[in-house]
Protein backbone atom coordinates (compact mmCIF):
# COMPACT_ATOMS: atom_id res chain seq x y z
CA UNK A 1 0.00 0.00 0.00
CA UNK A 2 2.92 2.45 0.86
CA UNK A 3 3.99 1.96 -2.85
CA UNK A 4 0.93 2.97 -3.68
CA UNK A 5 0.77 6.49 -2.62
CA UNK A 6 4.09 7.04 -3.36
CA UNK A 7 5.46 10.42 -5.19
CA UNK A 8 5.76 8.50 -8.47
CA UNK A 9 2.63 6.34 -8.28
CA UNK A 10 1.03 10.29 -8.01
CA UNK A 11 3.24 11.92 -10.78
CA UNK A 12 1.77 9.23 -13.28
CA UNK A 13 -1.54 9.10 -12.39
CA UNK A 14 -1.90 13.06 -13.15
CA UNK A 15 0.22 12.48 -16.27
CA UNK A 16 -2.31 9.68 -17.06
CA UNK A 17 -5.08 12.01 -16.50
CA UNK A 18 -3.63 15.12 -18.62
CA UNK A 19 -2.32 12.39 -21.51
CA UNK A 20 -6.09 10.87 -21.79
CA UNK A 21 -7.33 14.35 -21.73
CA UNK A 22 -4.80 15.29 -24.60
CA UNK A 23 -5.78 12.06 -26.40
CA UNK A 24 -10.02 12.91 -26.26
CA UNK A 25 -8.65 16.12 -28.00
CA UNK A 26 -6.47 14.92 -30.52
CA UNK A 27 -10.33 12.74 -31.08
CA UNK A 28 -12.24 15.60 -31.14
CA UNK A 29 -10.53 18.59 -32.60
CA UNK A 30 -11.24 17.71 -36.44
CA UNK A 31 -14.59 17.44 -35.91
CA UNK A 32 -15.16 20.13 -33.67
CA UNK A 33 -12.77 22.39 -36.31
CA UNK A 34 -15.07 21.06 -39.25
CA UNK A 35 -18.07 22.00 -37.56
CA UNK A 36 -16.84 25.60 -36.66
CA UNK A 37 -15.61 26.20 -40.37
CA UNK A 38 -19.05 25.20 -41.36
CA UNK A 39 -20.58 28.39 -39.76
CA UNK A 40 -17.55 30.62 -40.76
CA UNK A 41 -17.68 33.83 -43.28
CA UNK A 42 -16.04 32.29 -46.48
CA UNK A 43 -13.86 34.66 -46.89
CA UNK A 44 -11.97 34.65 -43.66
CA UNK A 45 -12.50 31.06 -43.73
CA UNK A 46 -9.89 30.78 -46.78
CA UNK A 47 -7.70 32.97 -45.18
CA UNK A 48 -6.99 31.34 -42.02
CA UNK A 49 -4.47 29.36 -40.87
CA UNK A 50 -4.39 26.86 -38.38
CA UNK A 51 -7.29 24.80 -36.48
CA UNK A 52 -10.27 26.56 -35.60
CA UNK A 53 -12.25 26.51 -32.10
CA UNK A 54 -15.06 28.84 -33.36
CA UNK A 55 -16.30 30.39 -36.25
CA UNK A 56 -13.85 32.71 -38.05
CA UNK A 57 -15.63 36.17 -39.29
CA UNK A 58 -19.83 36.55 -39.34
CA UNK A 59 -21.69 34.04 -38.95
CA UNK A 60 -23.18 32.72 -41.73
CA UNK A 61 -25.51 29.83 -43.02
CA UNK A 62 -24.95 29.60 -46.40
CA UNK A 63 -22.58 26.93 -46.46
CA UNK A 64 -25.77 24.57 -45.92
CA UNK A 65 -27.58 26.51 -48.04
CA UNK A 66 -26.18 25.93 -51.13
CA UNK A 67 -25.49 22.03 -49.92
CA UNK A 68 -29.15 22.07 -49.16
CA UNK A 69 -29.72 23.42 -52.69
CA UNK A 70 -27.60 20.50 -54.38
CA UNK A 71 -29.83 17.88 -55.23
CA UNK A 72 -27.19 15.32 -55.59
CA UNK A 73 -26.61 15.10 -52.28
CA UNK A 74 -30.14 14.57 -51.19
CA UNK A 75 -30.38 11.62 -53.87
CA UNK A 76 -27.49 10.04 -53.14
CA UNK A 77 -28.71 10.41 -49.74
CA UNK A 78 -31.46 8.42 -50.28
CA UNK A 79 -29.52 5.93 -52.56
CA UNK A 80 -27.75 5.55 -49.53
CA UNK A 81 -30.95 4.78 -47.23
CA UNK A 82 -31.73 1.81 -49.81
CA UNK A 83 -28.61 0.45 -49.80
CA UNK A 84 -28.56 0.44 -46.24
CA UNK A 85 -31.78 -1.08 -45.48
CA UNK A 86 -31.79 -3.44 -48.45
CA UNK A 87 -28.31 -4.53 -47.75
CA UNK A 88 -29.22 -4.99 -43.84
CA UNK A 89 -32.17 -7.07 -44.99
CA UNK A 90 -30.59 -9.30 -47.23
CA UNK A 91 -27.03 -9.39 -45.42
CA UNK A 92 -29.09 -10.25 -41.90
CA UNK A 93 -31.57 -13.14 -43.18
CA UNK A 94 -28.90 -14.53 -45.26
CA UNK A 95 -26.53 -14.61 -42.05
CA UNK A 96 -29.06 -15.53 -39.24
CA UNK A 97 -30.25 -18.52 -41.25
CA UNK A 98 -27.28 -19.95 -42.31
CA UNK A 99 -26.18 -19.47 -38.93
CA UNK A 100 -28.95 -21.42 -37.08
CA UNK A 101 -28.90 -24.07 -40.04
CA UNK A 102 -25.45 -24.49 -39.18
CA UNK A 103 -25.81 -24.60 -35.52
CA UNK A 104 -27.96 -27.47 -35.79
CA UNK A 105 -26.48 -30.96 -34.25
CA UNK A 106 -28.32 -33.33 -36.28
CA UNK A 107 -27.78 -31.16 -39.90
CA UNK A 108 -25.19 -33.82 -40.78
CA UNK A 109 -23.12 -31.85 -43.80
CA UNK A 110 -22.79 -28.76 -41.09
CA UNK A 111 -19.31 -29.53 -40.26
CA UNK A 112 -18.21 -29.82 -44.02
CA UNK A 113 -19.57 -26.70 -44.72
CA UNK A 114 -18.33 -24.54 -41.82
CA UNK A 115 -15.43 -25.99 -42.84
CA UNK A 116 -15.53 -24.74 -46.31
CA UNK A 117 -17.08 -21.58 -45.00
CA UNK A 118 -14.11 -20.97 -43.21
CA UNK A 119 -11.88 -21.43 -45.95
CA UNK A 120 -13.03 -18.46 -47.51
CA UNK A 121 -11.72 -16.18 -44.59
CA UNK A 122 -8.37 -17.46 -45.08
CA UNK A 123 -8.52 -17.46 -49.44
CA UNK A 124 -10.22 -15.63 -51.89
CA UNK A 125 -10.26 -14.43 -55.65
CA UNK A 126 -9.45 -11.05 -55.30
CA UNK A 127 -10.32 -8.08 -56.32
CA UNK A 128 -10.50 -8.82 -60.54
CA UNK A 129 -11.88 -12.12 -60.48
CA UNK A 130 -15.27 -10.87 -58.34
CA UNK A 131 -15.22 -7.77 -60.60
CA UNK A 132 -15.60 -10.38 -63.67
CA UNK A 133 -18.55 -11.58 -61.99
CA UNK A 134 -20.54 -9.06 -61.20
CA UNK A 135 -20.37 -8.44 -65.04
CA UNK A 136 -20.90 -11.69 -65.82
CA UNK A 137 -23.73 -12.17 -63.64
CA UNK A 138 -25.45 -8.98 -64.90
CA UNK A 139 -25.20 -7.48 -62.03
CA UNK A 140 -23.19 -4.25 -63.16
CA UNK A 141 -24.87 -0.83 -62.18
CA UNK A 142 -27.40 -2.47 -60.32
CA UNK A 143 -28.02 -2.45 -56.23
CA UNK A 144 -27.75 -5.89 -56.16
CA UNK A 145 -24.22 -5.65 -56.97
CA UNK A 146 -23.71 -3.53 -53.95
CA UNK A 147 -26.12 -6.21 -51.78
CA UNK A 148 -25.46 -9.79 -52.84
CA UNK A 149 -22.01 -9.84 -52.69
CA UNK A 150 -21.68 -8.63 -49.55
CA UNK A 151 -24.82 -9.94 -48.27
CA UNK A 152 -22.75 -12.62 -45.54
CA UNK A 153 -20.01 -11.69 -43.45
CA UNK A 154 -17.99 -15.29 -42.40
CA UNK A 155 -17.28 -13.67 -39.16
CA UNK A 156 -20.34 -12.58 -38.19
CA UNK A 157 -22.08 -15.52 -39.26
CA UNK A 158 -19.63 -17.34 -36.46
CA UNK A 159 -20.65 -14.83 -33.84
CA UNK A 160 -24.33 -15.35 -34.25
CA UNK A 161 -23.86 -19.64 -34.64
CA UNK A 162 -22.06 -19.63 -31.18
CA UNK A 163 -24.98 -17.48 -29.85
CA UNK A 164 -27.85 -19.86 -31.22
CA UNK A 165 -25.57 -22.44 -29.78
CA UNK A 166 -25.63 -21.22 -26.56
CA UNK A 167 -29.64 -21.19 -26.31
CA UNK A 168 -30.60 -24.55 -24.26
CA UNK A 169 -32.15 -27.12 -26.07
CA UNK A 170 -35.13 -27.32 -23.73
CA UNK A 171 -36.55 -23.85 -24.83
CA UNK A 172 -37.33 -25.50 -28.34
CA UNK A 173 -38.98 -28.80 -27.05
CA UNK A 174 -42.31 -27.69 -26.08
CA UNK A 175 -42.61 -25.81 -29.83
CA UNK A 176 -41.43 -29.12 -31.16
CA UNK A 177 -44.03 -30.99 -29.20
CA UNK A 178 -46.27 -28.39 -30.87
CA UNK A 179 -45.36 -29.62 -34.04
CA UNK A 180 -43.39 -27.05 -35.58
CA UNK A 181 -40.94 -26.72 -37.93
CA UNK A 182 -37.53 -25.57 -38.40
CA UNK A 183 -37.96 -22.89 -39.45
CA UNK A 184 -40.65 -22.28 -37.02
CA UNK A 185 -38.57 -23.07 -34.66
CA UNK A 186 -36.10 -20.32 -36.14
CA UNK A 187 -38.38 -17.58 -36.26
CA UNK A 188 -40.77 -18.31 -32.72
CA UNK A 189 -37.66 -19.48 -30.51
CA UNK A 190 -34.05 -18.80 -31.94
CA UNK A 191 -35.04 -15.07 -33.12
CA UNK A 192 -36.68 -13.84 -29.71
CA UNK A 193 -33.98 -15.11 -27.96
CA UNK A 194 -30.91 -13.86 -29.48
CA UNK A 195 -32.66 -10.40 -30.07
CA UNK A 196 -29.17 -8.95 -28.60
CA UNK A 197 -26.62 -10.58 -30.59
CA UNK A 198 -28.80 -9.98 -33.67
CA UNK A 199 -29.55 -6.17 -33.42
CA UNK A 200 -25.45 -6.12 -32.71
CA UNK A 201 -25.21 -7.83 -35.89
CA UNK A 202 -27.67 -5.97 -38.09
CA UNK A 203 -25.86 -2.80 -36.78
CA UNK A 204 -22.56 -3.90 -37.89
CA UNK A 205 -23.81 -4.40 -41.36
CA UNK A 206 -25.66 -1.10 -41.60
CA UNK A 207 -22.56 0.91 -40.73
CA UNK A 208 -21.05 -1.19 -43.08
CA UNK A 209 -23.36 0.16 -46.25
CA UNK A 210 -23.30 3.12 -44.61
CA UNK A 211 -19.92 3.70 -45.32
CA UNK A 212 -19.44 1.92 -47.90
CA UNK A 213 -17.88 3.59 -51.16
CA UNK A 214 -15.50 1.57 -53.35
CA UNK A 215 -17.89 -1.66 -54.54
CA UNK A 216 -20.12 1.37 -55.94
CA UNK A 217 -17.06 3.24 -57.35
CA UNK A 218 -16.69 -0.33 -59.38
CA UNK A 219 -20.02 -1.21 -60.32
CA UNK A 220 -21.80 1.50 -60.56
CA UNK A 221 -21.63 3.73 -63.59
CA UNK A 222 -25.05 5.55 -63.67
CA UNK A 223 -24.88 8.80 -61.78
CA UNK A 224 -28.61 8.48 -60.27
CA UNK A 225 -27.72 5.48 -58.52
CA UNK A 226 -24.67 7.05 -56.65
CA UNK A 227 -24.26 6.53 -52.80
CA UNK A 228 -23.51 9.81 -50.65
CA UNK A 229 -20.13 8.48 -50.28
CA UNK A 230 -19.01 8.69 -53.48
CA UNK A 231 -20.93 12.25 -54.06
CA UNK A 232 -18.74 12.65 -50.88
CA UNK A 233 -15.54 11.32 -52.39
CA UNK A 234 -16.19 13.21 -55.92
CA UNK A 235 -16.88 16.61 -53.58
CA UNK A 236 -14.16 16.20 -50.76
CA UNK A 237 -11.40 14.02 -52.91
CA UNK A 238 -11.46 15.40 -56.13
CA UNK A 239 -12.78 18.72 -55.26
CA UNK A 240 -15.19 18.82 -57.51
CA UNK A 241 -17.59 21.25 -55.65
CA UNK A 242 -19.21 22.20 -58.94
CA UNK A 243 -21.79 19.93 -59.14
CA UNK A 244 -23.11 21.44 -55.94
CA UNK A 245 -23.82 24.14 -57.92
CA UNK A 246 -26.61 23.30 -60.43
CA UNK A 247 -27.25 26.97 -61.06
CA UNK A 248 -23.48 28.42 -62.56
CA UNK A 249 -22.82 30.57 -59.14
CA UNK A 250 -19.60 32.93 -60.19
CA UNK A 251 -18.01 33.10 -56.40
CA UNK A 252 -18.77 29.42 -56.34
CA UNK A 253 -14.26 28.96 -56.01
CA UNK A 254 -14.83 31.24 -52.52
CA UNK A 255 -17.26 29.16 -51.45
CA UNK A 256 -15.42 25.84 -52.25
CA UNK A 257 -13.63 25.18 -48.95
CA UNK A 258 -16.96 26.16 -46.57
CA UNK A 259 -19.48 24.09 -48.85
CA UNK A 260 -16.76 20.76 -48.44
CA UNK A 261 -16.79 21.77 -44.35
CA UNK A 262 -20.77 21.53 -44.55
CA UNK A 263 -21.24 18.80 -46.86
CA UNK A 264 -18.93 17.09 -44.00
CA UNK A 265 -21.51 17.87 -41.20
CA UNK A 266 -24.59 17.36 -43.14
CA UNK A 267 -23.11 13.99 -44.07
CA UNK A 268 -21.79 12.96 -40.75
CA UNK A 269 -24.55 14.13 -38.61
CA UNK A 270 -27.54 11.10 -38.53
CA UNK A 271 -24.05 9.30 -37.58
CA UNK A 272 -22.53 11.35 -34.99
CA UNK A 273 -26.11 12.06 -33.43
CA UNK A 274 -26.85 8.65 -32.85
CA UNK A 275 -23.65 7.28 -31.99
CA UNK A 276 -23.58 7.77 -28.21
CA UNK A 277 -26.82 6.57 -28.17
CA UNK A 278 -25.74 3.46 -29.49
CA UNK A 279 -22.11 2.68 -28.66
CA UNK A 280 -23.85 0.45 -25.86
CA UNK A 281 -24.47 -1.93 -29.31
CA UNK A 282 -21.61 -1.40 -30.28
CA UNK A 283 -19.71 -2.40 -27.23
CA UNK A 284 -21.42 -5.41 -26.90
CA UNK A 285 -21.08 -6.42 -30.32
CA UNK A 286 -17.06 -5.77 -30.30
CA UNK A 287 -16.95 -8.16 -26.89
CA UNK A 288 -19.10 -10.69 -28.54
CA UNK A 289 -16.21 -10.86 -31.40
CA UNK A 290 -13.42 -11.12 -29.73
CA UNK A 291 -14.44 -13.07 -26.44
CA UNK A 292 -16.45 -15.97 -28.93
CA UNK A 293 -14.96 -15.58 -32.51
CA UNK B 1 -23.67 -40.97 -48.35
CA UNK B 2 -26.83 -43.56 -47.46
CA UNK B 3 -26.51 -41.49 -43.79
CA UNK B 4 -26.76 -38.25 -45.36
CA UNK B 5 -29.84 -39.80 -47.80
CA UNK B 6 -31.58 -40.79 -44.62
CA UNK B 7 -30.20 -37.37 -42.78
CA UNK B 8 -31.91 -35.37 -45.47
CA UNK B 9 -35.44 -37.28 -45.85
CA UNK B 10 -35.42 -36.60 -41.75
CA UNK B 11 -34.76 -32.99 -41.93
CA UNK B 12 -35.58 -31.57 -45.49
CA UNK B 13 -36.55 -28.34 -44.48
CA UNK B 14 -32.94 -28.03 -42.72
CA UNK B 15 -31.44 -28.57 -45.82
CA UNK B 16 -34.16 -26.11 -48.00
CA UNK B 17 -33.08 -23.57 -45.71
CA UNK B 18 -29.20 -23.92 -46.02
CA UNK B 19 -29.77 -23.70 -49.88
CA UNK B 20 -29.42 -19.62 -50.41
CA UNK B 21 -26.45 -19.85 -47.85
CA UNK B 22 -24.57 -22.70 -50.36
CA UNK B 23 -25.42 -20.88 -53.42
CA UNK B 24 -24.16 -17.32 -51.58
CA UNK B 25 -21.03 -19.15 -50.97
CA UNK B 26 -20.44 -20.98 -54.20
CA UNK B 27 -21.02 -17.80 -56.29
CA UNK B 28 -19.66 -15.33 -54.39
CA UNK B 29 -16.58 -16.82 -52.87
CA UNK B 30 -16.05 -20.04 -54.87
CA UNK B 31 -16.53 -19.00 -58.44
CA UNK B 32 -14.10 -16.16 -58.05
CA UNK B 33 -11.13 -18.83 -57.25
CA UNK B 34 -12.14 -20.54 -60.35
CA UNK B 35 -11.85 -16.93 -62.20
CA UNK B 36 -7.81 -17.23 -61.23
CA UNK B 37 -7.50 -19.15 -64.07
CA UNK B 38 -7.08 -15.23 -65.42
CA UNK B 39 -3.84 -14.96 -63.74
CA UNK B 40 -2.70 -18.03 -66.14
CA UNK B 41 -3.84 -17.16 -69.49
CA UNK B 42 -4.05 -13.42 -71.92
CA UNK B 43 -7.39 -13.05 -70.56
CA UNK B 44 -9.39 -11.28 -73.13
CA UNK B 45 -13.27 -10.69 -71.99
CA UNK B 46 -13.89 -11.02 -75.49
CA UNK B 47 -12.90 -14.30 -75.66
CA UNK B 48 -13.71 -15.51 -72.11
CA UNK B 49 -12.41 -18.17 -70.08
CA UNK B 50 -12.02 -20.63 -72.43
CA UNK B 51 -11.20 -19.00 -75.42
CA UNK B 52 -8.50 -16.74 -73.96
CA UNK B 53 -4.73 -17.71 -74.56
CA UNK B 54 -2.91 -19.53 -71.80
CA UNK B 55 0.64 -18.05 -70.98
CA UNK B 56 1.33 -20.45 -67.24
CA UNK B 57 3.73 -18.32 -65.52
CA UNK B 58 4.18 -15.51 -67.84
CA UNK B 59 2.34 -12.81 -65.27
CA UNK B 60 4.26 -13.52 -62.13
CA UNK B 61 7.57 -14.06 -64.95
CA UNK B 62 6.64 -10.43 -65.67
CA UNK B 63 5.90 -9.46 -62.30
CA UNK B 64 8.60 -10.71 -59.90
CA UNK B 65 10.74 -8.91 -62.88
CA UNK B 66 9.25 -5.57 -63.36
CA UNK B 67 10.61 -2.69 -60.57
CA UNK B 68 6.47 -2.26 -59.46
CA UNK B 69 7.51 -5.44 -57.79
CA UNK B 70 9.84 -4.33 -55.44
CA UNK B 71 7.92 -1.25 -54.84
CA UNK B 72 4.61 -2.50 -54.01
CA UNK B 73 5.70 -5.65 -52.05
CA UNK B 74 7.91 -3.29 -49.86
CA UNK B 75 5.66 -1.00 -49.02
CA UNK B 76 2.91 -3.32 -48.32
CA UNK B 77 5.23 -5.29 -45.59
CA UNK B 78 6.32 -1.79 -44.22
CA UNK B 79 3.06 -0.67 -44.08
CA UNK B 80 1.77 -3.58 -42.66
CA UNK B 81 4.67 -3.88 -40.19
CA UNK B 82 3.96 -0.57 -38.89
CA UNK B 83 0.58 -1.26 -38.21
CA UNK B 84 1.46 -3.97 -36.38
CA UNK B 85 4.35 -2.04 -34.21
CA UNK B 86 1.78 0.87 -33.34
CA UNK B 87 -1.24 0.44 -34.45
CA UNK B 88 -1.57 -2.97 -32.60
CA UNK B 89 -0.44 -1.79 -29.51
CA UNK B 90 -2.02 1.35 -29.21
CA UNK B 91 -5.23 0.23 -28.15
CA UNK B 92 -4.03 -2.00 -25.49
CA UNK B 93 -2.16 0.87 -24.06
CA UNK B 94 -4.91 3.32 -23.74
CA UNK B 95 -7.26 0.79 -22.61
CA UNK B 96 -4.09 0.16 -19.49
CA UNK B 97 -4.29 3.87 -18.83
CA UNK B 98 -8.06 4.28 -18.95
CA UNK B 99 -8.08 1.17 -16.25
CA UNK B 100 -6.29 3.53 -14.48
CA UNK B 101 -8.76 6.02 -13.85
CA UNK B 102 -10.78 6.20 -10.85
CA UNK B 103 -13.21 8.78 -11.83
CA UNK B 104 -16.17 7.70 -13.57
CA UNK B 105 -17.13 10.22 -15.23
CA UNK B 106 -13.49 11.52 -17.16
CA UNK B 107 -13.27 7.77 -18.41
CA UNK B 108 -16.62 7.87 -19.81
CA UNK B 109 -16.47 10.95 -21.38
CA UNK B 110 -12.73 9.94 -22.76
CA UNK B 111 -14.09 7.04 -23.64
CA UNK B 112 -16.98 7.97 -25.64
CA UNK B 113 -15.18 10.90 -27.32
CA UNK B 114 -12.26 8.31 -28.43
CA UNK B 115 -15.72 6.59 -30.12
CA UNK B 116 -16.13 9.13 -32.48
CA UNK B 117 -13.09 8.99 -35.06
CA UNK B 118 -15.15 5.53 -35.90
CA UNK B 119 -17.84 6.62 -36.77
CA UNK B 120 -17.02 8.93 -39.68
CA UNK B 121 -16.60 7.03 -43.09
CA UNK B 122 -13.44 6.20 -45.18
CA UNK B 123 -14.07 9.08 -47.50
CA UNK B 124 -15.10 11.70 -44.70
CA UNK B 125 -11.65 10.91 -42.83
CA UNK B 126 -9.84 10.49 -46.21
CA UNK B 127 -11.33 14.10 -47.28
CA UNK B 128 -10.52 16.06 -43.72
CA UNK B 129 -7.01 14.13 -43.67
CA UNK B 130 -6.18 15.60 -47.53
CA UNK B 131 -7.78 18.79 -45.97
CA UNK B 132 -5.42 19.26 -42.66
CA UNK B 133 -2.23 18.49 -44.50
CA UNK B 134 -3.09 20.53 -47.61
CA UNK B 135 -0.61 23.82 -48.01
CA UNK B 136 -3.03 25.62 -46.65
CA UNK B 137 -4.42 23.06 -43.87
CA UNK B 138 -4.69 23.64 -40.01
CA UNK B 139 -1.59 20.54 -39.70
CA UNK B 140 0.78 22.10 -42.59
CA UNK B 141 0.48 25.52 -41.40
CA UNK B 142 1.19 24.79 -37.75
CA UNK B 143 4.02 23.06 -38.77
CA UNK B 144 5.36 25.73 -41.27
CA UNK B 145 7.54 27.38 -38.40
CA UNK B 146 9.29 23.89 -37.46
CA UNK B 147 9.75 23.07 -41.80
CA UNK B 148 10.49 26.47 -42.96
CA UNK B 149 7.41 26.39 -44.93
CA UNK B 150 3.90 25.19 -45.31
CA UNK B 151 3.87 22.30 -48.18
CA UNK B 152 1.02 19.77 -48.92
CA UNK B 153 2.42 16.96 -46.61
CA UNK B 154 0.97 14.15 -48.94
CA UNK B 155 2.86 15.25 -51.47
CA UNK B 156 6.16 14.16 -50.26
CA UNK B 157 7.08 10.58 -50.00
CA UNK B 158 8.70 10.60 -46.62
CA UNK B 159 5.79 11.86 -44.69
CA UNK B 160 2.90 9.11 -46.01
CA UNK B 161 4.01 6.56 -43.85
CA UNK B 162 3.50 8.74 -40.79
CA UNK B 163 0.31 10.15 -41.80
CA UNK B 164 -1.15 7.08 -42.78
CA UNK B 165 -0.55 4.73 -39.82
CA UNK B 166 -1.43 8.15 -37.28
CA UNK B 167 -4.25 8.35 -38.71
CA UNK B 168 -5.26 4.59 -38.37
CA UNK B 169 -4.29 5.09 -34.95
CA UNK B 170 -6.59 7.56 -34.38
CA UNK B 171 -9.44 6.20 -36.07
CA UNK B 172 -9.55 2.75 -34.60
CA UNK B 173 -7.65 3.30 -31.05
CA UNK B 174 -10.60 3.98 -29.19
CA UNK B 175 -13.13 1.42 -30.76
CA UNK B 176 -10.90 -1.43 -30.45
CA UNK B 177 -9.95 -0.51 -26.67
CA UNK B 178 -13.44 -1.68 -25.78
CA UNK B 179 -12.20 -5.70 -26.14
CA UNK B 180 -9.19 -4.98 -24.05
CA UNK B 181 -10.74 -2.76 -21.18
CA UNK B 182 -13.69 -5.83 -21.77
CA UNK B 183 -10.96 -8.25 -20.52
CA UNK B 184 -9.48 -6.07 -17.83
CA UNK B 185 -12.72 -6.27 -15.97
CA UNK B 186 -12.11 -9.97 -15.98
CA UNK B 187 -9.41 -9.93 -14.55
CA UNK B 188 -9.72 -11.41 -11.29
CA UNK B 189 -9.29 -8.77 -8.51
CA UNK B 190 -7.82 -11.42 -5.79
CA UNK B 191 -4.92 -11.48 -8.12
CA UNK B 192 -3.56 -8.32 -7.20
CA UNK B 193 -4.26 -8.74 -3.45
CA UNK B 194 -2.29 -11.42 -3.30
CA UNK B 195 0.58 -9.54 -5.29
CA UNK B 196 0.11 -7.05 -3.05
CA UNK B 197 0.63 -9.15 -0.11
CA UNK B 198 3.71 -10.48 -1.97
CA UNK B 199 5.36 -6.50 -2.00
CA UNK B 200 4.79 -6.64 -5.90
CA UNK B 201 4.50 -2.80 -6.52
CA UNK B 202 2.25 -1.42 -9.35
CA UNK B 203 4.55 -2.34 -12.22
CA UNK B 204 5.40 -5.36 -10.82
CA UNK B 205 1.12 -5.74 -10.62
CA UNK B 206 0.77 -4.98 -14.33
CA UNK B 207 3.55 -7.40 -15.65
CA UNK B 208 2.71 -10.35 -13.66
CA UNK B 209 -1.06 -10.02 -13.10
CA UNK B 210 -2.97 -7.78 -15.66
CA UNK B 211 -1.10 -8.87 -18.85
CA UNK B 212 -0.90 -12.70 -18.69
CA UNK B 213 -4.77 -11.68 -17.19
CA UNK B 214 -5.58 -9.77 -20.75
CA UNK B 215 -2.92 -11.96 -22.87
CA UNK B 216 -5.08 -14.17 -24.78
CA UNK B 217 -7.28 -11.70 -25.77
CA UNK B 218 -4.26 -10.10 -26.93
CA UNK B 219 -3.15 -12.97 -29.19
CA UNK B 220 -6.52 -13.47 -30.69
CA UNK B 221 -6.50 -10.36 -31.90
CA UNK B 222 -3.03 -10.51 -33.12
CA UNK B 223 -4.66 -13.46 -35.29
CA UNK B 224 -6.91 -11.43 -36.61
CA UNK B 225 -4.85 -8.46 -37.69
CA UNK B 226 -2.60 -10.67 -39.42
CA UNK B 227 -5.18 -11.95 -41.43
CA UNK B 228 -6.05 -8.08 -42.52
CA UNK B 229 -2.28 -7.61 -42.64
CA UNK B 230 -1.70 -7.42 -46.33
CA UNK B 231 -5.36 -5.18 -47.41
CA UNK B 232 -3.27 -2.51 -45.34
CA UNK B 233 -7.21 -0.35 -45.92
CA UNK B 234 -6.47 -0.02 -49.25
CA UNK B 235 -9.43 1.92 -49.94
CA UNK B 236 -8.15 4.50 -47.64
CA UNK B 237 -5.07 4.51 -49.66
CA UNK B 238 -6.82 4.90 -53.04
CA UNK B 239 -8.81 7.93 -51.68
CA UNK B 240 -5.25 9.46 -50.15
CA UNK B 241 -2.01 8.80 -53.05
CA UNK B 242 -1.11 10.35 -55.86
CA UNK B 243 1.37 10.13 -58.25
CA UNK B 244 3.99 11.89 -56.69
CA UNK B 245 3.95 9.73 -53.56
CA UNK B 246 3.62 5.74 -55.39
CA UNK B 247 7.31 5.48 -53.73
CA UNK B 248 5.73 5.10 -50.17
CA UNK B 249 2.22 4.35 -51.10
CA UNK B 250 1.67 2.19 -53.74
CA UNK B 251 0.60 -1.13 -52.04
CA UNK B 252 -0.20 -4.33 -54.07
CA UNK B 253 -3.64 -3.65 -53.68
CA UNK B 254 -3.70 -0.27 -54.94
CA UNK B 255 -1.63 -1.88 -57.67
CA UNK B 256 -4.01 -4.32 -58.94
CA UNK B 257 -6.63 -2.06 -58.81
CA UNK B 258 -4.92 0.34 -61.56
CA UNK B 259 -3.69 -2.49 -63.90
CA UNK B 260 -6.69 -4.38 -63.49
CA UNK B 261 -9.79 -2.07 -63.06
CA UNK B 262 -8.36 1.46 -64.46
CA UNK B 263 -5.63 -0.59 -67.71
CA UNK B 264 -8.03 -3.51 -67.79
CA UNK B 265 -5.20 -6.28 -67.46
CA UNK B 266 -6.97 -8.56 -66.07
CA UNK B 267 -4.83 -11.75 -66.60
CA UNK B 268 -1.83 -10.16 -65.05
CA UNK B 269 -3.75 -8.08 -62.14
CA UNK B 270 -5.17 -11.25 -61.29
CA UNK B 271 -1.70 -12.90 -61.14
CA UNK B 272 -0.69 -10.42 -58.57
CA UNK B 273 -4.12 -10.37 -56.45
CA UNK B 274 -3.41 -14.53 -56.47
CA UNK B 275 0.07 -13.66 -55.62
CA UNK B 276 -1.56 -11.33 -52.44
CA UNK B 277 -3.80 -13.92 -51.23
CA UNK B 278 -1.32 -16.77 -51.05
CA UNK B 279 1.42 -14.75 -48.67
CA UNK B 280 -1.69 -13.20 -47.01
CA UNK B 281 -3.05 -17.03 -45.88
CA UNK B 282 0.37 -18.15 -45.22
CA UNK B 283 0.82 -15.24 -42.60
CA UNK B 284 -2.72 -15.86 -40.70
CA UNK B 285 -2.18 -19.73 -40.86
CA UNK B 286 1.39 -18.83 -39.51
CA UNK B 287 -0.10 -16.87 -36.87
CA UNK B 288 -1.99 -19.58 -35.87
CA UNK B 289 0.38 -22.05 -35.75
CA UNK B 290 2.90 -20.38 -33.33
CA UNK B 291 -0.02 -19.31 -31.04
CA UNK B 292 -1.08 -23.11 -31.20
CA UNK B 293 2.61 -23.90 -30.58
CA UNK B 294 3.18 -21.29 -27.86
CA UNK B 295 -0.39 -20.88 -25.68
CA UNK B 296 -3.52 -22.39 -25.47
CA UNK B 297 -5.01 -19.89 -27.99
CA UNK B 298 -5.88 -20.36 -30.91
CA UNK B 299 -8.73 -19.50 -33.61
CA UNK B 300 -8.85 -22.55 -36.21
Amino acid sequence: MQLDRSIGRRLFLVFNYLFLALIALICLAPMWHTLSASFSSPVELNAHRGLLWYPVGEFTLKGYEIVFKNSAIWRSYLNTLIYVVGGTLVGISMTAIGAYTLSRRYFRPRNVLMLLITFTMLFNGGMIPNYMLIHKLGLYNTAWALILPTAINVFHLIILRTAFMGIPPEMEESAKIDGANDLQIFLRIIVPVSKASISVIVLFIAVMHWNSWFPASLYLSDRAKYPLQIILREILIDGNTSITSAGANPAISMYKLLIKYCTVIVSTLPVLTIYPFIQKYFTQGVMIGAIKG
Amino acid sequence: MRQLIANYKRHKMIYWLTLPVVVYFLIFSYLPMAGLIMAFQDFKPSKGFFGSEWVGFQHFVDFFTSPNFWRVTRNTIVLSLMELAFGFPAPILFALMLNEVKNRLFKRTVQTISYLPYFLSTAIIAGLIRDFMSSTGPISTTLAPIMGKAVNLLSVPEYFRAIFISTNIWQFMGYISIIYLAALTRVDPELYDAARMDGAGYWKQCWHVTLPGISSTIIIMFILNMGQLLSVNFEKILLLYNSAIYETADVISTYIYRQGILSQNYGYSTAVGLFNSVIAMLLILGANYVSKKYSETHLF
